[in-house]
């Protein structure tokens, strides 16, 4: 069957139809293959023996390794789904699975691996890690051989009793839309042997046959145990290849280990694993058909490495050979596969099976999904025929340090000319990327088109550009690679236009189609270079003010139907009225179950489109002044202007080797030069209204609205439109005080609206804060420049203890990418302005280390000294241990330092200074303050001093400074995959904060399960509501006795939270801080973010309490609990969210019992808890240090 | 004389045998189904159930989808937020339709449906949903955002009619409708109800008029329970339309007492309906309303339906002149009591 799905489905379709058991962890790019399973599961679809596969989530790869281990031991056939980090994860596992000869297949979306950076993108770097583990790896290249690859790994396996990895390129193949055929469950069942399956049952462990296996070993026997295996390894390629041929022979598509294609007598031969084939054939075909003799040889099976199949698939004419590895190997004298290739011909020449040795040269393409195109390919097949070509190069990047890459042509286009190419720019979320999904599935569902789409996102959760590549066509479609020269272009916002080129792809007569505002003025508006781009070319202009027509049929802002529209109208792709129509079905079948009024709201827009759909006359000069607007301003850092500013403008693959730093070390602070203005509506502020409580400023995810007061004298030479109101303080006369909204960086989340509580007389709808157009506020730029030469208040002076208080602290992390009003940053914005200059934090992998630290721009800043937090990613599972790291440093060079310090402290000739340093009190911010202005003191001293201890001094000397170790993660990490480590960083008594941003859920993967998900709540892998509750971790920590445990929400109570922070932080043990943090993962606005916390606490979902170990040790009970008794029910803060909104669809009655359920729990934690508040300080654990 | 215990409280209501005409209206104690069933214990005649607002339900449903899309392909990480949830045909007027089933199952008086909305989409599919879910009748609130400035009086009318018609079509089962006192002509629409096939008219709906607290300064909705001086209205209309109709009467809003339900009866009205007194007293209290008509029909030695319109406006009597000599007496009575109105 004909079928439009990408590589991850089309993997996951085989492999759940083919197994018993699924053991799965989310892990980009391979979450989609787990979360289908687990939907298919749900949805009660069964393997073609007609059982229902067990699909279960484990809290790391690790585990679901683990429990597939297991599972195989018990006889079940039984995989996994994996990529990167979490591939890396199963090795022990891999290695024992296949030494016990264990027939499963892990299938993996290849990924880069976290080394100078994290990268979610696709290379081989992890599956290249785990060849050495006896997995045998088996290589596919498209979204059709994903899907035909799997069947073939699961027969393979059960014949050779080898574990098989099945990889394809993470994101290239795994997020590719693309035609292809199905396996029927009748083709699977005759395929997959059944008496292998009963003999893999019969292997499994069984008190009616007992045995042992995985015995300890010893000197004697272990070598020679391990040497048994050799035949299986030796037999499989052969065994392999005999399924492909039965597979051929089930399906007609046929498949060889190696594959060889290209000229008989060729002298150039390229060799390549993965999608990358499929940019080599084209170039190989023109080369042959200009008189060239090339090839190029795919390598399906890498291990076992099939050595004959390769000798015998390598023409004897072969001169030079390039072995392409997506992969890098630092130090070694070649990348793996090049290794393999050069060492199989060397021994074929040295045993007399060739005769001539090729040259061999070794080339590394595509990490990180860089792009891999026939462009590159001609590259190297003219770099082998260059007298001397280089033994190792790269291609696809300008290094400009060691010289490897090689330079391409990128205007060369060996594309089908029959084939429609199209290229849409949209922003995340505005629905560009679904209707594009949404118009492939209508034209490759006739049966003579072919289509393919490929979905390229930027790093920006909130606001981010999208650009869609699509192509259609009566052929197949093999082109693993951007659209380069596209017959469309959409541009489906304004604002993007005004950045980037989105002409990039245009060729000439391009039809063009804008989103635009501006109406019959529309050419006036665009840039100049765009411009004469449009005239140059020939493009045909088509506008349409698609937000118009949206709002006129009801949509509000959804406007991807109306675009996708156009794209019909005039693309050409299909006759006009087959295609209007074809969409319009598409939009009943969407929409018909669950709303008949969208479908109706959405009929009419199609059809009022095309009523105003029209064409942009293109004068003969270009008229416009003005150009695009520059990604960062001129006076930013030269760093920022050069390298983040061509990331920024899309061109970042265009930057060299020598522009980037060698060991992933950034600027910090990078996110205020990229003015993203990506909201129409912006907070403005209303001074007359506003008591300058603070509230607004203190939950701003975004860290947009900046507090300072000052005095009368600074209001000197204020811009016209400056806002200020005489500050709200007694004693304070003559101060002013001001709430600067930086306009250009606000994302129009309305948090700050909702934390306000007054009201201007006679306006409910009003408050001190409200949301108003941006474009009305153009002047106030000038007002936030003035408002930052306005000295900040000083820390010493501020008072720390109120919310009130924090808002005159700056924050040292800002306009950081995270979604517009993310209920996390908030925290982390509070641990900046109240520790930033003294911090460093330890960050888990997650949305907190994607928009805290993915490029281009870095949201952690710095202070006007040049203080600020200083942060690192190291993994996902294991942040607590790397936070631990930091404190035990922090401790060592402490110690050092104060060390050091008395040893020269005659030096100095002021004892007094020096033991003002030494016995410093470093509490209270003034404290803190000085202590800074102290060490600042010391060090300029120590500049001219000398002698070792001196030396020794100056490098530790910041380290006086009473150091903040903060552990950041979310629930994914601190309830699962991170679990153990936390729990022994809490056990370990040292001085570290761990902050757990708790949104209950897999937020960053999108939406997985944790064990923090509440009971009842949909998320997936928990797609009919999650049946257990959800962990304590609060009572887990307190158990301890020695460590400060909170639970917070921001939201509920802004000072509870403050005063955890502080208690927190001035701990001096381990404190845990459980934050809420509302997320989009919940289902509902989250602009309503704030007001759904007071519910979870005030329904008693929360409960908002503290526990400091101070306090037992004073006499007292330690146990605070901070909210009120529930006042409402459960269901009432369940009902806002579409988490629980769902199941209560789909299935009421199972609702009402989890929500029952939930509601027992709730009261009767709730009973604990209060029990727990009435107790004597004895019935506590005692802090075991502070009574050694 | 009459024993009151003996007294025949059997009313028709649009072809319906009630056994007494005291109506439980549509409110909030019909949530569920162990409060339509504590109504009828407590000795209603029927049970009308709590308005299906058409609206809101498209609205919800309008908005889940929009939800599930909101923060869709956002992010390479993270293109989507939920699992797909296993298929249901369920939409989301299935609690309401198991409601009106179980209901109707657990009590043995007629049990209405009340559908609330104000454009034709999707009414008349609910209300054949509502016939085969075991509604003895449907009663359309048909419900218009007061302070549309723009829509005519004849086209809020002609709505009505449409709406009506097109339910008719659809459904077996009798069909009444619940309407403002704002129009024109009250009478005339009632005329034009009737004659596109509604089977009953319940006088009046209440519409929200929401109120301004001066402390907050701010407006203040929320609904408060009528009370016996706002039945003199619909009691009017009723008395008006007795007799003038082939539709069925019911007189809602404004009951408190056994005296209430008689005056109405007196007045022509078929049914009398309350929730205010149910939810007051207990729903055990409509007995207490039920056995005042019962002694007050005994005490007269008159039978329920001659009662029935005894004080209605005469049939062949010309209703505005007998308004206009009510409204004549009523200025002089108040004259005597507040002196001049001049």
């Amino acid at each position: 069957m004909k079928m439009i799905i990408d590589g991850n489905e089309a993997a996951a379709d085989v492999a759940y139809r083919v197994s018993e058991l699924c053991s799965i962890y989310p892990i980009t790019p391979s979450s989609t293959m787990a979360e289908l399973a687990d939907d298919w599961s749900a949805h009660r679809r069964t393997n073609i023996w007609g059982q229902v596969p067990t699909v279960i989530e484990m809290q790391s790869e690790g585990g679901a390794a683990g429990a597939m281990h297991g599972a195989l031991q018990g006889g079940a056939l039984s995989t996994t789904f994996t990529a990167s980090q979490g591939l890396l994860l199963m090795i022990p596992n891999m290695y024992r699975i296949a030494g016990e000869l264990t027939s499963t297949v892990f299938h993996v979306a290849a990924r880069s691996l976290a080394t100078q950076g994290l990268s979610i993108f696709g290379d081989h770097q992890d599956v290249m890690a785990v060849r050495q583990t006896g997995v045998c790896l088996l290589s596919s290249a498209s979204v059709q051989e994903a899907h035909d690859m799997a069947a073939i790994a699961h027969s393979a396996t059960l014949r050779t009793r080898l574990p098989i990895v099945h990889f394809f390129d993470g994101f290239r193949t795994s997020h590719e839309l693309n035609t292809m055929q199905q396996i029927s469950d009748d083709q699977l069942r005759q395929f997959i042997p059944h008496d292998l399956v009963l003999e893999h049952r019969a292997r499994a462990l069984s008190p009616a046959n007992p045995f042992i296996r995985g015995t300890a070993q010893n000197p004697d026997t272990y070598f020679q145990s391990r040497e048994t295996a050799n035949t299986f390894y030796t037999w499989a390629p052969k065994v392999i290849a005999g399924e492909m041929d039965k597979f051929a022979e089930l399906t007609g598509r046929r498949y060889h280990l190696v594959e060889y294609h290209g000229a008989p007598d060729a002298e150039r031969v390229v060799v390549v694993m993965g999608s990358g084939i499929e940019a080599i054939t084209p170039v190989v075909d023109r080369l042959n058909a200009e008189g060239g003799r090339v090839g190029v040889i795919q390598i399906r099976l890498y291990r076992p490495f099939p050595t004959d199949d390769f000798l015998a698939a390598l023409p004897a004419s072969v001169k030079t050979v390039a072995v392409l590895d997506r992969t890098k190997e630092p130090g070694a004298s070649g990348e793996p596969m090049f290794l393999d290739v050069s060492s199989v011909l060397a021994e074929a020449v040295a045993s007399g099976r060739r005769e001539v040795l090729p040259t061999v040269i070794g080339g590394r393409y595509g990490l990180s999904s860089k792009e891999f195109t026939p462009a590159m390919v001609k590259a190297i097949f003219d770099e082998m025929a260059a007298e001397k070509p280089k033994p190792r190069f790269t291609v696809g990047i300008h290094d400009d340090v060691t010289h490897l890459s090689l330079d391409y042509d990128p205007s060369l286009d060996l594309e089908d000319p029959e084939t429609l190419r199209a290229v849409f720019y949209g922003l995340g979320s505005d629905g560009t990327v679904g209707a594009n999904k949404n118009t492939i599935k209508i034209l490759g569902s006739s049966d003579d088109t072919f289509a393919q789409g490929y979905f390229v996102y930027d790093s920006k959760k909130s606001g981010s550009r999208t650009v869609s590549h699509l192509r259609f066509g009566p052929n197949p479609i093999h082109a693993p690679y951007l659209v380069s020269q596209a017959g469309f272009i959409g541009c489906h916002h304004w604002s993007i236009l005004e950045r980037v080129d989105v002409l990039e792809f245009a060729r000439p007569g391009t039809t063009l189609l804008l989103n635009s505002p501006h109406g019959d003025d529309t050419w006036a508006h665009l840039p100049e270079p765009m411009q004469r781009k449009i005239i140059e070319l020939g493009l045909n202009v088509y506008a349409i003010d698609a937000g118009k027509v949206a709002r006129a049929a009801g949509l509000g802002s959804r406007t991807n139907t109306i675009l996708q529209t156009c794209f019909f109208a005039i693309s050409g792709v299909l006759p006009r009225e087959t295609a209007i129509q074809k969409i319009k079905d598409a939009i009943s079948k969407t929409y018909a179950r669950k709303s008949a009024e969208v479908v109706r709201k959405n009929h009419e827009a199609v059809d009022s489109t095309l009523a105003q759909l029209h064409k942009v006359e293109v004068p003969e000069a270009a008229t416009s002044e003005h150009g695009f607007i520059p990604p960062v301003p001129e006076n930013a850092p030269q760093f920022v202007r050069t390298v983040t500013a061509t990331m920024l403008s899309g061109r970042g693959d265009d930057l060299p080797v020598s522009a980037l730093p060698v060991d992933g070390s950034y600027p910090s602070g990078t996110t205020k030069f990229e003015k993203r203005n990506i909201s129409e509506i912006v907070a403005e502020w209303d001074p007359e209204t506003c008591i300058q409580c603070g509230n607004c400023a203190f939950v701003c995810p975004h860290a947009v609205l900046r507090a300072k007061s000052y005095s009368d004298d600074q209001l000197d030479g204020a811009p016209e439109g400056f806002l200020y109101a005489p500050l709200n303080a007694a004693g304070l006369p003559s101060t002013q005080y001001t709430l600067q909204v930086y306009v250009e960086d606000c994302t129009g989340c309305g948090l700050c609206v909702e934390a306000c509580p007054v009201r201007p007389i006679g306006q409910p709808s009003r408050r001190a804060i409200n949301l108003t157009p941006k474009l009305e506020r153009e002047a106030e730029k000038e007002a936030v420049e003035f408002f930052e030469q306005i000295p900040q208040n000083d820390r010493a002076r501020v008072d720390f203890g109120t919310v009130r208080g924090t808002q005159f602290l700056e924050p040292l992390f800002e306009f950081s990418g995270a979604c517009a009003g993310c209920g996390e940053t908030p925290y982390l914005k509070l641990l900046s302005q109240l520790f930033g200059d003294r911090a460093i934090i330890a960050n888990a992998t997650g949305c907190s280390s994607i928009y805290g630290g993915n490029l281009p721009t870095t949201p952690w800043a710095k202070n006007a000294q040049g203080r600020g937090p200083a942060w690192s990613n190291s993994l996902f599972e294991d942040n607590a241990e790397f936070g631990l790291g930091m404190r035990l440093a922090a401790d060592l060079h402490e110690n050092l330092a104060r060390t050091r310090l008395t040893e020269v402290k005659d030096q100095f000739g002021d004892d007094e200074f020096v033991d003002s340093i030494l016995n410093a009190r470093q509490e209270a911010g003034s404290e803190l303050a000085d202590q800074v202005e102290r060490v600042t003191r010391l060090k300029a001293q120590l500049e001219g001093m000398s002698g070792p201890a001196v030396e020794d001094l100056r490098s530790v000397a910041d380290q006086l400074i009473r150091r903040s170790v903060w552990i950041v993660g979310g629930d994914g990490w601190a309830y699962d995959i991170g679990s153990a480590g936390v729990d022994h960083v809490l056990a370990s008594g040292r001085n570290v904060n761990i902050l757990v941003l708790d949104t209950e859920v897999y937020s960053n993967t999108g939406g997985q399960s944790s064990k923090s998900t509440p009971l009842g709540a949909v998320a997936k892998f928990a797609s009919g509501g999650k049946q257990t509750n959800k962990k304590d971790m609060a009572m887990q920590a307190m158990a301890y006795g020695s460590v400060y445990v909170a639970r917070v929400a921001m939201g509920a109570d802004p000072q509870q939270t403050l005063k955890a922070f502080r208690e927190a932080e001035a701990y001096d043990g381990p404190s845990l801080i459980i934050a809420y943090s509302h997320c989009i993962a919940h289902g509902y606005d989250i602009r309503k973010g704030l007001e759904q916390q007071y519910r979870a606490v005030n329904s008693g979902h929360w409960p908002l309490m503290r526990y400091n170990p101070v306090i037992r040790d004073l006499g007292g009970n330690p146990f605070l609990l901070d909210s009120p008794r529930p006042r409402m029910s459960l269901s009432k803060y369940q009902s806002a969210e579409l988490r629980y909104k769902v199941l209560k669809a789909a299935d009421p009655e199972e609702a009402a019992r989890l929500t029952e359920l939930a509601q027992d729990q709730v009261d009767r934690r709730w009973a604990e808890y209060e029990e727990l508040a009435m107790r004597g300080a004895e019935e506590f654990a005692a802090d075991p240090r502070s009574h050694a | 004389m009459i024993d009151r215990h003996h007294v025949s409280l059997e009313t028709n209501y649009m072809g319906l045998t009630l056994r007494n005409p005291v109506v439980a209206s549509a409110g909030p104690l019909t949530q569920t189904v162990d409060g339509v069933k504590s109504l009828a214990d407590g000795g209603v005649g029927a049970v009308v159930m709590y308005s299906l607002f058409e609206e809101q339900i498209r609205r919800e449903a309008e908005a889940m989808a929009e939800l599930e899309e909101m923060y869709e392909d956002s992010y390479a990480e993270s293109l989507s937020f939920f699992p797909s949830v296993p298929d249901s045909d369920r939409d989301a007027s299935h609690a309401y339709l198991t409601l009106v089933e179980e209901s109707a199952k657990a009590i043995d008086v007629p049990l209405i449906a009340s559908l609330n909305g104000s454009s034709m989409g999707g009414w008349t599919q609910t209300a054949r949903r509502l016939a085969d879910a075991g509604a003895s009748a449907i009663e359309l609130n048909i419900y218009f955002v007061p302070g549309d400035i723009f829509m005519s009086g004849s086209a809020v009318e002609e709505r009505h009619v449409e709406i009506v018609s097109a339910v008719k079509d659809t459904v077996d089962i009798p069909v009444a409708v619940k309407l403002s006192p704002f129009f024109s002509s009250v009478g005339n629409m009632a005329l034009q109800l009737d004659a596109a096939g509604a089977d009953g008219l319940v006088l009046f709906n209440r519409f929200l008029q929401p109120d301004i607290d001066l402390g907050r300064v701010t407006v203040e909705s929320g609904v408060s329970l009528s009370s016996p001086v706002e039945a003199r209205l619909p009691r009017t209309w009723i008395a008006v339309l007795h007799g003038k109709l082939r539709a069925s009467l019911a007189a809602t809003t404004g009951v408190d007492t056994a005296d209430d339900v008689i005056k109405y009866i007196l007045a022509g009205a078929d049914v009398v309906m309350t929730t205010s007194a149910l939810l007051r007293h207990g729903t055990a209290y409509s007995s207490v309303l039920v056995d005042g008509l019962a002694k007050w029909l005994s005490a007269r030695e008159i039978s329920l339906s001659k009662a029935r319109g005894l004080l209605a406006v005469p049939e062949n009597a010309e209703a505005s002149a007998y308004e206009r000599e009510g409204y004549v007496s009523a200025l002089h009575k108040a004259k005597e009591t507040y002196g001049s109105l001049r």
